[in-house]
Formats: structure tokens, sequence, C-alpha cells
């Protein structure tokens, strides 16, 4: 029977080319750096191997789909690079005339990267948080498709006003990333009203973080460091060098919720999320990887669909177009997360809400409710528009 | 209840109309409601499944098929006896289908294998399997079934699909996660709806059934976020003058004119309202609500809610018995 259809299929695929406008060719590229790093504090964490690539893979594979009722091919090149390898990397990218890259990289070789890929290239942030990167070192040749940190801050600071939690508890830690984090929950609470009522530092003092035995310290030693506390509704934890988020809950001093880094964390994507048909995401994603989504893959597959939307929708594949069409109103795009993404014009950033995972559900999606904008709710998330330094971007 | 059952008995007689049974799919409660649309009394819930979505049923009315999609089957009940018989063979996950006029062949999507596969329902073989976009979701078919008609959620087509040979002939690009598809009972137009996008694309149809995108419908509620204006099912009168939008998490079923393509009105229903169906004297619209876990019957003529009825857990499809 299945043999007997392929013919029939294949003379479908004809008829439509055969009547699709004229062909488009489009090649794109995921460059991942990959850091020394320490194993995670949790091992359901572990990085796979294929990281990021496996998100754009899918994404590759609905492009091609989608493409092939239109006469649009896509060719897709995944690069992993150790940090001092990178530029040579992107450099042959270029060369290869790949000129729409997604980028997994820490936000001071983001910049590097995309100011090495000249003008000429589109690149796609699918790593970086640094919200610097979308003020005033934003570039004109990238898009960020991974939220700032401002905004998973912002989400989350949405969530816990609308709870009437404001008075907070933030634990940083003490790496530059960790600073920025932090500063950027302080800025959460200033926008929105909350206070932070205690502000304490977790010390990375490189010891290490799992041990066979290792919650008997973590038991005795995090009661300790957040003992006599001001009186708080709930503990934020900035902790983007997962050095001890996870051993907050259950073992502060004052029984109260963690949010940020552990407990309720912003993300992009998760698992288990399945509302607004992401079941369908989640199944494909695990019956081409045999494993489950990460953010890092989410944030692939959605810079790669926003490129191959562009293409579907304008039917060229040149860099400038491709631009001005994702920078333009017509812009918008199906993420499995309940609203069109869009991405804001003065500095490239994708428009999206951000769910708060427990590790088990989405608990929340935010924007909430309530936090109104004159242009959209999204806006209520990150940085807006009249107080951004952001000048690289015409309009 | 003396009173009452002799008061129904006086009803049964006096109204012209028999009763109709309307069957609702229970997406997370894995059951089919059976409601009376006279007494709009529940008769029974029977077990359908695994996530039961689309539902139709026989022309003659003697079989509802019922989309089991964690089951990667469709089911099938004798719409008497509730008895389940034999199933049919759908291809992964189907969501949605359509059944051809003549009560086979079905037209089935499956939404992870991006398929549409054509299933006899007589001899339970699988006729075709049509490769279509991402996400395939919505299936329409022209009055005078000569063409199918699938949306894909991801890759954001209507693709128009020959009876005849299996070939898509047509694809037309509409805006984000196109859900439904409709044509009115002329076949001279065809409605796709996008959730996501928040729009109706409208489309002309040629007298062989080639389509033009002829515009879109957009929607606007005071105080209703623009975002959560996500239309999804989509039904015509028969004389094409009322074209009603269920529009999900809006809560809300517009009411558009079928001449002006102008929203006149908008009906408050049920949380995030899903699909409808019409009784088959159309007096009564019904609109599965998923997040309220009940149905609303709505008054056609006079454009208003008249009541709800709950159901099992998540309703997502209905389907009305024939007369």
């Amino acid at each position: 029977m299945r043999h007997g259809l392929v013919g029939l299929l294949l003379g479908a695929w004809a008829l439509v080319l055969g009547s699709a406008a004229s062909a488009v060719e489009v090649s794109y590229a995921v460059l991942r750096v990959d850091y020394p790093v320490l194993a995670p504090i949790s091992r359901l964490e572990r990085i796979p191997v294929d990281m990021g690539f496996a998100g754009a893979e899918l994404a590759n594979q609905d492009n091609q789909t989608t493409g092939r009722f239109l006469g649009h091919t896509y060719t897709l090149t995944t690069v992993s690079a150790a940090p001092d390898d990178a530029p040579a990397a992107i450099d042959a990218l270029i060369e290869e005339g790949i000129q729409l890259i997604a980028v997994l990289a820490r936000d001071e070789d983001f910049l590097a990267l995309a100011d090495r890929a000249g003008e000429e290239a589109l690149i796609f942030n699918a790593g970086a948080g640094g919200s610097a990167l979308r003020d005033d070192a934003c570039r004109a040749n990238v898009i960020h498709v991974t939220p700032s940190d401002a905004m998973r801050a912002d989400a989350v600071a949405q969530f816990a006003m609308w709870k009437k939690w404001p008075r907070w508890f933030l634990v940083a830690g003490s790496n530059p990333a960790d600073i920025e984090l932090a500063e950027a929950y302080r800025r959460s609470a200033r926008k929105f009203g909350a206070k932070i009522v205690e502000d304490r530092t977790f010390e990375d003092t490189g010891g290490s973080r799992r041990a066979d035995t290792g919650h008997v310290l973590v038991q005795r030693q995090i009661p300790v460091f957040s003992q006599d506390a001001e009186d708080h509704d709930i503990v934020i934890a900035a902790d983007a060098s997962d050095v001890f988020a996870p051993y907050l809950p259950f073992h502060l001093w004052d029984p109260r919720p963690v949010l940020g880094a552990a407990g309720l964390r912003p993300v992009t994507m998760h698992p288990a999320h399945e509302a607004w048909g992401a079941t369908q995401y989640q199944t494909r994603f695990e019956d081409l990887t045999g494993r489950r989504v990460r953010e890092e893959d989410y944030d692939t597959w959605l810079a790669l669909r926003v490129v191959s939307e562009a293409v579907t929708r304008t039917g060229v594949s040149d860099v400038p177009a491709l631009r001005d069409y994702i920078l333009s109103d017509d812009f918008e795009l199906a993420a499995f997360k309940g609203v069109p993404v869009t991405v804001r014009p003065w500095n490239g950033q994708l428009r999206q809400p951000i769910l708060l995972y427990d590790g088990r559900i989405t608990a929340s999606v935010s924007p909430q409710d309530g936090f109104l904008h004159q242009v959209s709710p999204l806006d209520t998330l990150g940085i807006d528009r009249p107080e951004t330094a952001c000048t690289a971007f015409a309009n | 209840m003396r009173h009452l059952l002799l008061s129904t008995a006086l009803l049964l007689a006096a109204g012209p109309a028999l009763a109709n049974k309307i069957f609702v799919s229970n997406e997370k409660g894995n059951t089919v409601t059976v409601i009376d649309s006279e007494s709009w009394e529940v008769l029974t819930e029977f077990d359908a499944g695994n996530r039961p979505r689309g539902i139709t049923i026989s022309p003659d009315g003697t079989h509802l098929y019922v989309c089991a999609s964690d089951d990667n089957l469709v089911r099938v009940f004798d719409t008497e006896t509730y008895e389940e018989l034999p199933s049919l063979p759908s291809g992964p996950d189907p969501e949605l289908f359509v059944l051809h006029p003549s009560g086979n062949p079905l037209y089935i999507a499956n939404e992870d294998d991006n398929l549409v596969t054509v299933t006899d329902v007589e001899t339970r073989q699988v006729l075709a399997e049509v490769p279509v976009g991402v996400e395939p979701e919505g299936m329409g078919i022209s009055p005078n079934a000569a063409f199918v008609v699938n949306t894909s959620e991801t890759t954001n087509m209507a693709h128009f699909i020959s009876t005849d040979d299996y070939q898509i002939k047509h694809n037309i690009l509409v805006d984000q996660r196109p859900r439904y598809a409709q044509y009115t009972d002329d076949g001279t137009r065809l409605f796709v709806s996008s959730e996501i996008g928040g729009t109706v694309s409208v489309m002309d149809i040629a007298e062989d059934g080639t389509p033009t995108l002829a515009t879109k419908i957009s929607f606007e509620v005071p105080g209703v976020l623009p975002e959560w204006l996500q239309p999804v099912g989509v039904k015509v009168t028969k004389d094409g003058s009322r074209i009603f939008v269920a529009l999900g998490p809006a809560n809300r079923v517009a009411v558009i004119d079928g001449e002006s393509l102008e929203v006149l009105d908008y009906i408050l229903v049920g949380q995030r309202v899903w699909q409808l169906a019409f009784t088959p004297d159309e007096k009564y619209l019904l609109t599965t609500n998923g997040n309220s876990n009940d149905i609303t019957v709505i008054d056609v003529a006079g454009e208003k809610a008249l009541r709800s009825i709950p159901v099992g857990q998540q309703p997502w499809g209905v389907v009305v018995s024939p007369n």
C-alpha cells in the first residue's frame, strides 16, 4: 500500500512545483559556541551533544515542508566551536555565502561574532540574554530571538505583583553574569513597585556543587545563609551560573516561595508545555531527537522559523528584504505561545510571552492580566521604546 | 416529575420536528456526551477512546465517527445503542476530518505526520495518503465534493486536494495557524479561520474550484485584548446570510453578514469556545466551550445565547444527528 502511494505523492510534488512561483534557495546556519563548563547541578539538565542543533533541524524540516509548496528550498549548516575558534567559524560560514546565522553564545562573544559577520549578514541571537545587547550595544544586523534578562525578570515580577508579593529577598551569585541578572531584577522591582527588602550575595567559592552527600551540607548551609532576613514574601534567585539556586527551595530559614533561577523559572519553552498546540511541537521534537526539548532548541527553532516565515511571505531570500519584512508591522508568527510573536522595530527584539515553569507544568504565563501597554501587552516585558538607548535602527 | 413528563409529552406531540441527538467529544474526559435537542437533557456519556477531538456523523445518522487522537485511529459508534463498532485506520494523531457528502470516504488530517489520510469507511482501507503542510488540521469539502480543503497550522496554507486523483491543485497562504475551512452551501465561497492571525480569510471559488483570496475578516471587541480574539470554528447558514465564528479565549461567537462580510455582533458564550454545529433546522447553533466544560445553545434567528449545558471534561467537537 505504502509503496503504491509513493508515485502518487511524487506526482503531487511535481504538480505543485510546476505551478509555484520562482524558485528560492535559502541557506542558513546555527553556530554554537561551546564553553568549558562544569556539569549542571541536576543531571536532568545535562547538555546533549545536539543542543540547539536539534531545534534547528526541526525548524528546517518544517520549513522544507512548507517550501515544497512554493518552490523554496532550505539548506541548514550546524557548527560548534570553542570560544577561541568561533571567529574563524563564523568567517567560514560567511565565506560559504551563508548570511543568515543563528548564534548560541554568551553576551561578549555574541556581540563580537555579530560584528565580525558584517552588515551584509543577519544574525539571530538564540542564547545571549544581556540587556545591553538590546540597548546601548544593539546592532542593526541582529534579531534577538531569545528574550533579554530584563524581559525574563519582568515576567517574574509581574507574576509576583499579581500575587501581591511585593517584598523580595534577592539572592545573587558573585559571577559577572549573576550580578547583571540581579541588576535586571532590581530594575523590574522598581518598574513594578516591588521592594527588595533584603539583598545578599551567594559567593561562588569554586567548591564542589554536587556530591554524594551534597544535600547534607546544603541542608545546613542554606538556612544559615538565609536567616535573619527582613520580612519578605518571596526569594528571587539571580544565579546565571547554576551555582546555588536549586538548593534554595525547602532549605530557606523562612519558608517562602523561590522564583527566578529555581522554583518558578521564566523560560521560553519547556518539555511539559502543552497549551496552544505545543503538544504537537513536543511530539515532533521528541520523534526527531529522542529527547526532550530545551530552551536552546526552541530558540534556534524559532530563529529559523522567523527566516522561513519572511521567505514564505516575501518570496525572496536576499537579506535586506528579509530584514525589512521581519522588522515590519506585517511580520507575525505562531510560536505555540497563544499570541503571535512579532519584532520590536527599534531594537530587533522578538516580542513573546514567557512561560513560568515550576519543573513540571506551566504554572503561569507572563505578561499577566492587567499589565497593559499602548502597543502590545508583550511590550510590558523588557526595556521599552521610550527608555531604550538603542540607536542602530532607523525607525 | 409526572408533571414534567406530561408537558414534555405534549411538546413532543405538538411539534412536528423530532428531537435530534447532539454529540460532543470531550478531549480530556475521553468521552462523548449525548444531549437531546428538544429537552436539552444529557442522555448519556460514553467512553470514546483517548483524546477524542474531531467528531462527525454518517448522512443517515446511524454511525458516529470520532478522531481518537492518542489512539491513532477513528472510533465508530452506533448512534442508537452507543456500542462501539470496528475502528477505522486514520494514520497517526487524527485531529479533524470531513466526510464525503455521500457518506464515504472519510478525509482525515494527521496532525503529527503532515498527511491527509483518505479512508474508506466500508472496507476500512486507507485509499490514499496526501502529504500536506506542517500540522494539518482544518478539513472542509466543497458541496460538489470535487475538492477537499486542508489547512496546515504551521505552514499557514489552505491546500486544495482533488478528490479525483488526491493531488494538491492549489495552495493559498493565509494568516497564522489556520484551524478550520468551511464552504458556503452553494460552493462559491470558502472561509478559513486563522487562530493566531486573528482573521478569517474569505476565498472566492470559481466554477472549476479555483480559489482566489478575496478579503480577510478581522474582529474587535471593546475591552477584550486583540490577542484573545482567536477564530477557530466556522459555520455558515444554508442560505449564506450569516456566518458564525467561534473566537476561542474571547469567549464569544462572532455573527457576520454573509453579503457585506461585516461583523454584526458578538454573542457571549462559555470559556474558550472551539467548534460549532447547527441543528438540522438551523434553529440552534451549538458551541463547545473547552474551559468551562459546557456547550452553549444559541438561538440562530435571535442571535442570542439561550442556555449552557454541562458536558464532559474539555469539550472539543460537536455534531448533531440529521433528521
